[in-house]
């Protein structure tokens, strides 16, 4: 059995590490419902987004031909891996990196053997990773998550943009974890550029829909306003994947964080019994000791 | 007429209004009460609206679009 000075001084130990586990969770609650606030802050506009672009595609006879809609066979891969700059939140970085990965050598297993399958990370996790076992990577971006402004994220995804439209890259994909509620968030994969079709099932006119449906004027016209609103949702839905992102990485945090601290607790539990039942067997060997002692003097 | 002016970030304004006059791409130009259904992209520039009290707002947006329908005017603004 270890000491007990040994024993007191692991006590006090894992007691201050729960003392920082504690503090961290609190920090990322804070930071989560910060986070949570800015998406629900971003809803109404990109429903009402969705909305227009829906009526302006109604009236729209043939489809319009938008650079970022074009579909090329995809020879050049990029994949946007979205992860955290910072630790401590459990699984979450793991899975990310393993599901691009999985990704890349999957999905894209012809392009990915031809070496043409390239990464792009935001956040220093991903991006430490991927360097680390030589994946082709095309760039970095951490300084991002530092301040997530709608002005900085469209910066940023004119450079995709750029890419596209100049066949750097004929696919642009995101894995990135989706946020769901602070103890759960999904991996996904989904596909930036080009930009695909709105799906059937939006078209089913609802009744209540077909009110709404009126003559509208368009200005300038349909097609030049679609040319312009694209893009706009493009910035939208790259906002939403690293709002998305942040918010999850909160949420992973608090509960690693959370179950961090119910683990020191545990511990320090079991370490306090161990604790008390050597002292215990110091003061029984004392008194032993003692009474042996003066059993001899007789 | 009912006027919501929203952001990426945040609602700019939401309330009843007289008049609103708006920066689009193909010129200027204002919507008062019972305008004709439209959607218009809009430039660089001010959104001025005056309140049904008679208040007069001015706001500053980097582009965006309107759609106005049955007195309701949404404007999907980037606030500059």
């Amino acid at each position: 059995m270890a000491g007990l000075k040994e024993i007191r001084t692991r006590i006090a130990s894992v007691k201050s590490t729960r003392q920082i586990t504690q503090a961290m969770k609190m920090v990322a609650a804070a930071k989560l419902r910060k986070s949570q606030d800015k998406i629900l802050r971003l809803r109404p506009y990109a429903n009402k987004m969705s909305g227009i672009m829906a009526s302006i595609r109604k009236g729209l006879e043939n489809d319009v031909e938008i650079p970022l809609m074009e579909n090329r066979p995809p020879e050049k891969v990029l994949i946007i891996l979205v992860t955290s700059n910072r630790g401590l939140c459990g699984a979450f970085n793991a899975n990310a990196i393993n599901q691009a990965l999985q990704v890349a050598t999957t999905v894209y297993a012809e392009q990915w053997k031809k070496k043409q399958v390239s990464f792009f990370a935001v956040g220093k996790r991903g991006a430490e990773f991927l360097a680390s076992k030589g994946y082709p990577l095309a760039g970095v971006n951490n300084e991002i998550f530092d301040q997530l402004t709608f002005a900085n994220v469209t910066e940023l995804e004119e450079r995709f943009v750029q890419m596209f439209l100049f066949k750097e890259y004929d696919r642009i994909d995101f894995v990135y974890n989706r946020f769901k509620n602070a103890a759960v968030h999904l991996l996904t994969h989904e596909t930036f550029l080009p930009v695909s079709e709105p799906e059937e099932k939006e078209e089913i006119p609802s009744p209540k829909e077909e009110k709404t449906v009126a003559d509208y004027i368009f200005e300038p016209d349909k097609d030049s306003l679609l040319g312009e609103l694209v893009p706009k949702s493009l910035r939208i839905q790259f906002f939403k994947v690293l709002l998305d992102s942040f918010t999850a990485e909160h949420g992973a945090r608090m509960t690693a964080m959370h179950q961090a601290t119910d683990n020191a607790n545990d511990l320090i539990r079991e370490l306090t019994l161990h604790y008390n039942k050597a002292r215990q067997a110091a003061i029984t060997k004392e008194i032993l000791d003692i009474v042996g002692g003066a059993e001899a003097l007789k | 007429m009912y006027l919501e002016i929203i952001t990426p970030e945040n609602k700019l304004f939401t309330g009843e209004v007289r008049l609103v006059q708006v920066p689009g791409t193909k010129g200027s130009f204002e919507i008062l009460h019972n305008h004709a259904p439209i959607i218009s992209s809009l430039q660089e520039g001010t959104v001025r609206l005056i309140t049904t009290d008679g208040k007069e707002k001015t706001f500053d947006i980097k582009g965006g679009v309107i759609e106005a329908h049955n007195n309701n005017i949404t404007i999907l603004g980037e606030s500059a």
